[in-house]
């Protein structure tokens, strides 16, 4: 994001002295743009222009040889009695005359590298001399900056800091991307212009376009527009002869460009940067030599590759813009991906001598995609898909043009290639009380005409307004976007705070209430419950233990997923939730009782691509349907993982370890809190359960709930979990849905008094003991005495001798009571018979003696 | 006393007040119940001399029967009474002894039963999600895989739109040769576009949920984390209907002292946009301004795409991301703590937030 250096700012805008990076950073936020950072100056502490006046080569034991050098750093710096400094350097690119930058000790470098006296190759090393590296100027470090040899003269002992601009606090500022303009100093000064009142004076007012139109000859070709938008729409060019191109720039050039961010290269290239940070307009300086008339822009043809000037070969796709010139065919070499960077071939190099300088105005989709595709984010594919103003390219080059005569001479040709078809944006209708009725701020018409001119409108008419734009606004296409540059201009702080009273509303939902008497509930008795990501590897799904056609292998892959490991999106809580109890366990957590709720991914087999519509019309009942059956079902679940102790030890004794009942009696809380009546049987394969000790949950429409139970050993092993951990996974749409949508009606209570009766059975071993008790239940209805049973528990299960091999006793308790009279022992007794007998007729069960 | 005791008559005045005053003195010298017991054997028991008087009544002449029977039945009541009385001060003293040496350290650990707890940024979203409902709007709620129309098109993010590519976005993979056309859901705001397009106007409504950016984990930054989103759609609300909400918003969570502040931003689905800043005492290192959300004027192309139209209605949209409010609120540094599901963290928010 643009770094703003404030001395460069105040050339476009009355900044008062003193103003700091942070005052303008609160100035600017008023108007939108954000402060992103500010930037301390790069050194602190003495940094001077030294003159050396002595170098004697030192060879060392290491096979190095050092330079022993006397540098003079001016009266303030040199040793007591005026003595040059004795200095250590390393570098051999400097003789005897030279000025270089010194970091005197005090001094701190970028890094922090605080510089010190100390002793070295048997001297005291009295300071430093510097690289542009060490100075955070550049990557150069091959040796010292030899001032003369970037073109700058200044008398020993100045300050460098200043010299180099290296002792200023930068402000950077984050710009949305609706204010493509404010990459640019011109941009930000008329922002500051706007929050403060100060005077802003315009550094690229168009100039007139009266050159001779017979430039370098350029064509554009757009065979494939996106969208129907020609890839061009301005193309200028002029060329200058006889420049030195290569030399360095100026040094306030180097500064600033150092200041905004920018490497410092030659004087070609950073003519064009300096011109782009300061208007807005992204520019390019080709050497002309090796440019062969016309210059073709054209989109890429099939297979067609550019080496760009970062030195990386790319295939080039049919829709890139490109820039091409005509050394045999016309248009047959490539010489840039427009907007984006361009190619090495046509670079400015030390032969050049004349050189053509190009600011076009490129659609911003096509650099936008182009720059996408390659992955290049240039500074000014940056600038491009933001949009660049329309009627800077005559104006920028003519700056370029300018800063390359008046620093590397040369002359520049009358003619100016201007191929220029941009329109000028579009009047915009505006009811002048729009903004009043939007903001809630009763603006005059005065205040809104006002405004709108201040940002660089064209304001007329009376009710409505007919509103034309500034070119370096595209982003003012409707009513509604003027209504913000009013609110904005006049201030968010104008804005009344006011609150809107709604219509009554029918508080949480249903199932939203359910919801969270479900997380509650588990909550209460236990559980605690926690998030975990839905992102899942192949290794986590394995080890589930899941069959490998086992439906919830079936995921959702993710084409950009933060790790390749875990590309998949969960199909089931608990592949998460054991990884989250894991993790507890390793940190020494193993009496573990977590929750989860969340939404799992289903994805139907086959199931269509989602239809690529248009926004700002309502889609057709058919296509929002067609977006319904590409999202793939998202059930909310709730999962729960119990490893160790369920009830902890203590002074009053041993604590009790989980086992498959404590997951299933939770999977039952849920349907519970719910209110939907579950059925309990046995599954002996489902993973991740133990195959022995899972049940599965249904409701009385025979529809899965979920299952719980003891983990198979093997996946609790595979999670580093306690012995014997227990699980339950439910699904709690389905129990949702299959909730009471009718106000439960409450039974009367008997106030006639209870019979107890205790029953014993003794049935086969494999019957489960769901079957007997609905058994008992059945046939206690069934009885004479009607239906009588208010409560039946099992209380106990016996197996051993007195019931016989194979055999188990299971003992329910009933609590009977008629709801008219008080039973009779004769009434009891028969409740009793017809229990025994409809459990005798089902599994031949028999009275245990 | 012995069998040769001579019986007592029972018209003997002066040998039943002796009785009585030896009985009352024995209850009164009772220390525990059992002398008590003793007691009564010796002064109301059969062979005692009130009781043997008594049986001497039915020996008198007839007129003498009924003086007897008054000066015996007043004796023996009084016996009793003190008898009563002294049963009731030595139970009571018994209980009372009972009761300490039954003392037990009730400090020792009760915790046999541990509760659960809740995840904050679940509570957090039921807290704020109360805060709407209390004001009449409601609560809905979409998926999390969700197509990209509704994620950025139907929200007025263009395919070409430099903001789509600032969302840091999830895509799915299609079918083979096929673009799924679906996200991971980068925002909540799907769930306004959907609600719009399913419920009659107006429309009131918070969504929280889960949303996805492509960010690694660190101490600010988490790939999945949670939002609430506001949506209001009616005739005539204004920008100044967005601060009240907000304003209100900011006091409910944050306590009467907190405000709201907004700055010019850009998103896309709002027109004007703004960036909402939080006052709050209870900020670290002192009360001041912090970022806390996004917001604006819904963009109309929003409202098209949704069947509304801007001519007749406007709207006011927000966002704060759930995860730095909690952190706001409750002191939390590190983003790691929420969301790696250590029990330590949850259970820490047993209590009400």
């Amino acid at each position: 994001m643009p770094r703003i250096p404030l001395t460069w700012l105040a050339e476009h805008v009355s900044t008062p002295d003193g103003l700091t990076a942070e005052q303008l950073a609160a100035d600017l936020v008023r108007v939108g743009l954000e402060e992103e950072a500010i930037h301390a100056a790069a050194v602190s502490g003495p940094l001077v222009v030294g003159e050396v006046v002595e170098r004697t080569p030192e060879p060392q034991k290491n096979g190095k040889t050092i330079n022993w050098c006397r540098v003079d750093v001016g009266p303030d710096h040199n040793e007591p009695g005026g003595m040059p400094r004795g200095i250590v350097c390393g570098a051999h690119n400097f003789d005897v005359g030279d000025r270089v930058v010194v970091a005197l000790p005090g001094a701190v470098l970028p890094g922090p590298f605080p510089i010190a006296s100390r002793k070295t190759y048997g001297h005291v090393s009295d300071g430093m001399i510097c690289s542009a590296r060490e100075l955070g100027l550049g990557e150069d470090h091959d040796g010292i900056i030899v001032l003369a040899s970037i073109g700058i003269d200044a008398p020993v002992g100045t300050d460098a800091r200043e010299l180099l601009g290296l002792g200023e606090e930068v402000l950077e500022i984050n710009v949305t991307p609706d204010r493509g303009y404010c990459f640019s100093m011109r941009g930000v000064a008329r922002e500051y212009a706007h929050s403060t009142g100060a005077t802003f004076t315009d550094p690229a007012l168009p100039v007139p376009t009266d050159a001779p139109a017979a430039g370098f000859t350029v064509e554009i070709d757009d065979q494939a527009p996106i969208h129907g938008v020609v890839g061009a729409d301005r193309f200028v060019a002029r060329v200058v002869r006889g420049v030195r191109a290569t030399d360095p720039s100026p040094t306030w050039m180097q500064r600033r460009l150092q200041q905004a961010g920018m490497r410092a290269i030659n004087l070609a290239v950073d003519a064009t940067n300096y011109v782009m940070l300061d208007l807005g307009q992204p520019l390019h300086a080709y050497d002309l030599a090796r440019v062969a008339e016309p210059i073709v822009v054209r989109r890429a043809k099939p297979g067609e590759t550019l080496r760009t000037l970062d030195d990386v070969v790319r295939t080039l796709d049919p829709e890139d813009l490109l820039v091409t010139d005509s050394p045999a065919a016309r248009g047959e070499r490539i010489i840039g991906l427009a907007g984006v960077m361009g190619g090495g071939d046509s670079e400015v190099g030390p032969t050049t001598t004349d050189v053509l300088v190009e600011a076009a105005r490129w659609d911003p989709i096509t650099v936008a995609r182009t720059a996408r595709r390659h992955k290049l984010p240039t500074e000014a594919a940056k600038r491009y898909e933001r949009g660049v103003d329309p009627q800077l390219a005559r104006v920028a080059v003519d700056r370029v043009v300018a800063l390359l005569t008046e620093h590397g001479g040369g002359e520049a040709d009358e003619a100016v290639t201007d191929l220029d078809t941009t329109t000028s944006p579009e009047a915009i209708t505006l009811d002048v009380d729009l903004p009043a009725r939007l903001v809630g701020v009763p603006y005059t018409a005065d205040e809104v005409r006002e405004t709108l001119t201040a940002i660089g409108c064209t304001v007329t008419g009376e009710d409505p307004l007919t509103v034309v734009p500034p070119s370096w606004r595209p982003d003012l296409t409707v009513g509604v976007d003027l209504v913000e540059e009013v609110a904005r201009l006049r201030g968010y702080d104008a804005i009344p705070s006011i609150l809107p009273s709604a219509p009554a509303g029918r508080g949480l939902t249903e199932a939203q209430r359910s919801r969270r008497s479900v997380a509650r509930a588990l909550a209460e008795s236990g559980l605690v419950e926690v998030l975990s990501y839905p992102f899942v590897g192949l290794d986590q799904v394995d080890a589930l233990g899941l069959a490998p056609d086992d439906d919830r292998r079936h995921a959702v892959r993710l084409l950009n997923p933060l790790s390749d490991a875990q590309p998949f999106m969960r199909t089931n809580l608990l592949v998460t939730l054991l990884d989250t109890a894991r993790r507890n366990v390793n940190r020494g957590e193993s009496d573990l009782a977590l929750f989860e709720i969340g939404l799992v991914t289903r994805p139907v087999p086959g199931a269509p691509s989602a239809p690529r519509l248009p926004g700002g019309v309502r889609p057709s009942d058919e296509d929002l349907a067609a977006i319904a059956a590409a999202v793939p079902p998202q059930p909310r679940r709730v999962a729960g993982v119990l490893t160790g102790l369920r009830e902890p030890a203590g002074w009053w004794g041993s604590g009790r370890r989980v086992d498959h009942t404590d997951a299933i009696a939770a999977a039952r809380l849920v349907a519970g809190v719910v209110g939907v009546p579950v059925v309990v049987t046995a599954d002996h394969d489902h993973a991740p359960w133990h195959p022995g000790r899972c049940a599965r949950l249904e409701t009385l429409d025979g529809v899965l709930v979920g299952h719980a139970g003891e983990l198979h050993p093997n996946v609790v092993a595979a999670h580093g979990l306690p012995t014997r951990a227990a699980a339950f996974e439910v699904d709690l749409d389905v129990l949702l849905a299959a909730a009471p949508d009718e106000p439960l009606q409450a039974s009367e209570l008997s106030t006639f008094p209870i019979a107890k009766e205790d029953v014993a059975l003794v049935v086969a071993s494999d019957v489960p003991a769901h079957d007997v008790l609905e058994a008992v239940r059945i046939g206690a209805d069934a009885s004479e005495a009607g239906a009588v049973l208010e409560d039946l528990r099992l209380f106990d299960v016996y197996t051993g001798e007195q019931v016989g091999e194979g055999n188990r006793s299971l003992a329910f308790s009933l609590r009977l009571r008629a709801g008219d009279r008080t039973l009779t022992a004769a009434e009891t007794a028969a409740v009793r018979e017809a229990v025994v007998a409809e459990a005798s007729r089902r599994f031949g069960a028999t009275l245990r003696a | 006393m012995s069998d040769d005791t001579p019986v007592l008559s029972p018209l003997d005045e002066s040998g039943i007040a002796a009785a009585v005053d030896a009985a009352l003195a024995a209850v009164e010298a009772a220390r525990t119940l059992d002398e008590l017991k003793s007691a009564r054997l010796a002064h109301t028991g059969e062979r005692s001399p009130l009781a043997l008087a008594n049986r001497g009544i039915g020996a008198l002449a007839p007129a003498d029967k009924g003086t007897a029977g008054k000066l015996l039945g007043a004796a023996r009541g009084r016996v009793q009474q003190a008898l009563a009385a002294r049963q009731t001060v030595l139970e009571a003293e018994r209980d009372a002894r009972v009761l300490v040496e039954e003392t037990l350290d009730v400090t020792l650990p009760s915790d046999r039963h541990p509760r659960g707890a809740r995840h904050p940024l679940e509570t957090l979203q039921e807290r704020v999600a109360d805060i709407f409902v209390s004001m009449g709007w409601e609560i809905a709620e979409g998926p999390e895989l969700e197509s990209e129309w509704f994620n950025f098109d139907a929200l007025n993010f263009g395919v070409d739109h430099p903001a789509r590519q600032m969302q840091d976005t999830f895509f799915v993979e299609g079918e083979p040769g096929k673009e799924a056309g679906l996200v991971l859901r980068t925002h909540t705001s799907p769930v306004q576009a959907r609600t719009l397009l399913e419920r009659d106007l107006p429309v009131y409504i918070a969504c929280p949920g889960k949303v996805f950016r492509t960010d690694e984990l660190d101490a600010t930054h988490t790939p999945v984390f949670h939002q609430i989103e506001g949506l209001a759609v009616d005739k005539g609300l204004t920008m100044a209907n967005l601060k009240g909400t907000l304003d209100h918003f900011a006091r409910a969570i944050f306590g009467p002292e907190a405000r709201t502040r907004l700055r010019p931003a850009f998103f896309p689905f709002t027109e004007p946009s703004a960036e909402m800043d939080l006052w709050f005492p209870q900020k670290k290192g002192g009360a001041g301004w912090i970022e806390w959300g996004g917001c604006g004027m819904v963009n109309p192309n929003v409202l098209r795409a949704c069947g509304v139209d801007p001519e007749v209605y406007s709207g006011f949209a927000f966002g704060m991301g759930i995860e730095r409010t909690l952190m706001l609120r409750h002191g939390i540094a590190d983003m790691h703590d929420m969301v790696e599901g250590d029990v330590r963290f949850s259970t820490q928010f047993q209590a009400v937030i």
